[in-house]
């Protein structure tokens, strides 16, 4: 197994119950990119329930609260002893090739012959910097989410953040409450109230099923698996992060960055038509979750239904700005992540460079691919929805060894 | 056989778009579509553009028959108005395009469409054009889309349907987005 996230420890434990041997190889620390790729305010966007690992759970006295990075390391940790995962720790995998019947792992402490591997490195490896980057005038600090880690790091003056999902929502509140104003580059993205009806969004989403919704039961896995993540935030107070949230302390809303030009940032038109799906989303998602409190006669329970503001988008937002005038002194990506196959040589990447796979099974026999956006679930990338996927996976790997099943051949 | 009439009909033919969808992903190269236009001048700022060809799947293409559209200005601007303006052509291509993808969408998801307006309304202020001010910008100052659509769907269904035909439109991403613009001369 390559990676000890949640991902990997999940499986860990998925396979010793099956008495399958196995190791985890692992370039740092248990939990790595908890620990050493994230800013450091973030929390889990997750309430602290919700992380049901295979034989491990939250046992504390804030179920609705949401981890910090170190309570999330910690967390993880605790699970790695309690399972006695076999963990290689600062072993980084150079590569991975098929060798006879199976894979040659070559890492910087030597080599591992396999039957079969997990992939379980996550989704979240590398920071997308769209192509227009490389027309950024020079002068400009620039940084990603990546390597953001708190307010003092910027200069100060104006940011530009790009992108406005669950990271980029969060930089913005963040930076701009550091006194660096903030314009906000607004492109695809899914908005959501933290608390609905009195529970938490994910409680929802959970109790209605909606996070178990199955890969291959979804009208367009490609288009699912696409989706950003939920506009979200973990705090202590529960609140909406949302674009009006935003535009509430003086965050300045502009449409997706659609081009550099002459030292100029150039605004798509389509802001208002963003915000517009974007609620559109939300309240679908709202209308599945009251049809099911209705049919669940929750009704008299929780709070009454209701609908958030349509976002608030100003008649003419500003479609340019001048990139060398002073105003603007940092350009902040929060445009995603993509993961790391950079040590896989073995042919499974589409034209992409994304693995093929159906449902974690991947093009290749004895390979397997877990934690992922959409994967199987879709929570498949919550550290909630990594042991369903482990339990189903390490059910097909148990039966590859035992050569009962076709290679490729996906799991039920 | 089945009584296939209440099956929504749009006149759209979605399986087509959806194996082309299929067929594409698998084949990049076959996606590369090239569009032209020809314009020639006639008089004064009256002139006629006409297109026929197009290269796409590989292989040229000739529209079923040559379209051609005139274009000139109106009497306010001394001219003859021979035609549309091109400015109203912009938002002719902006309207049809969107209207196409309205009519798809709705097949798509089921939606039966009994009739569907979209009006347009583009903002300028010509002292561009004109230029008078070297602040104001030439084109518009921002366009206003309505439609009116009588259809089997609820006002959320509609506005999703109108939202995700803005998503998938090439015109729209024309007008909203920035387009580097080669011109040579002989």
């Amino acid at each position: 197994m390559i990676g000890a996230g949640q991902a990997g420890l999940a499986m860990s434990r998925c396979l010793a119950e099956r008495s399958i041997d196995h190791v985890l190889l692992e370039r740092g620390e248990v939990a790595n990119s908890w620990k050493t790729e994230r800013w450091d305010s973030l929390r889990l966007l997750t309430p602290n329930w919700q992380s049901r690992l295979p034989g491990f759970g939250y046992e504390g006295d804030d179920p609705d609260g949401y981890r910090t990075m170190p309570e999330t390391v910690d967390f993880l940790d605790r699970y790695a002893r309690v399972i006695s995962a076999p963990v290689y720790t600062n072993t980084t995998v150079t590569s991975v090739r098929t060798a006879d019947a199976g894979y040659m792992v070559a890492t910087d402490l030597g080599d591992w012959r396999c039957p079969t591997i997990v992939l379980a490195t996550g989704a979240c490896n590398i920071a997308r910097i769209p192509a227009v980057a490389e027309a950024m005038p020079s002068g400009l600090a620039t940084l990603t989410s990546m390597q953001y880690r708190n307010s003092d790091q910027l200069e100060d003056g104006g940011v530009l953040v790009v992108g406005a999902s669950a990271t980029g929502t969060q930089l913005a509140d963040e930076i701009h409450r550091s006194g660096r104003p903030v314009t906000l580059a607004v492109g695809e993205h899914v908005r959501a109230p933290r608390v609905y009806r009195g529970r938490d969004i994910e409680w929802w989403m959970d109790a209605a099923g909606v996070l178990d919704e199955r890969y291959d039961e979804v009208d367009d896995i490609v288009r699912a698996r696409r989706v950003p993540s939920l506009q979200l935030a973990g705090s202590r107070e529960r609140a909406t992060l949302d674009l009006n949230a935003l535009t509430g302390i003086g965050v300045k809303l502009v449409g997706r960055l659609a081009g550099v030009n002459g030292g100029k940032a150039q605004f798509s038109g389509s802001l208002r038509n963003q915000c517009a799906m974007s609620d559109l989303k939300m309240n679908r998602l709202l209308d599945t979750i009251d049809e099911w409190a209705a049919e669940n006669g929750l009704d008299g329970e929780v709070a009454a239904p209701h609908r958030l503001a349509p976002t608030e988008v100003e008649d003419s937002p500003p479609l340019g700005m001048d990139l060398a005038a002073g105003a603007v002194k940092t350009i902040l990506w929060a445009t995603g992540y993509r993961p790391d196959f950079s040590w896989l040589d073995v042919p499974v990447l589409d034209r992409k460079g994304q693995v093929r796979h159906d449902g974690g099974v991947v093009d290749s026999p004895g390979m397997y691919l877990m934690g992922m956006q959409f994967l199987r679930r879709r929570k498949s990338a919550l550290m909630d929805g990594v042991g369903d996927d482990a339990r189903d996976l390490s059910a097909h790997l148990a039966s590859y060894l035992d050569g009962r099943v076709t290679p490729g051949a996906a799991p039920g | 056989m089945a009584d296939t009439s209440t099956k929504v009909d749009n006149g759209v033919n979605v399986a087509a778009l959806l194996d082309a969808r299929k067929a594409l992903t698998d084949a990049p190269e076959a996606a590369q579509f090239q569009w032209r236009a020809t314009c020639t001048w006639v008089k004064g700022t009256h002139s006629l553009s006409t297109v026929e060809g197009y290269f796409g799947l590989g292989e040229e293409h000739m529209h079923k028959t040559k379209f051609t559209f005139d274009a000139d200005h109106p009497a306010v601007f001394a001219s003859e108005d021979n035609g549309a303006t091109p400015v109203e052509l912009v938002l002719v291509g902006l309207a049809s395009c969107l209207m196409a993808g309205v009519a798809a969408v709705a097949q798509q998801r089921e939606i039966q469409l009994r009739s569907v307006t979209a009006t347009l309304e583009g903002g300028m202020n010509i002292q561009g054009i004109l230029a008078i001010d070297k602040d104001v910008r030439n084109g518009f100052d921002g366009i206003k889309v309505h439609f009116d659509i009588d259809a089997d769907a609820s006002p959320e269904d509609l506005e999703a349907l109108v939202a995700r035909s803005q998503k998938l439109s090439a015109v729209y991403d024309v007008v909203a987005n920035p387009t580097n613009i080669t011109v040579s001369v002989n």
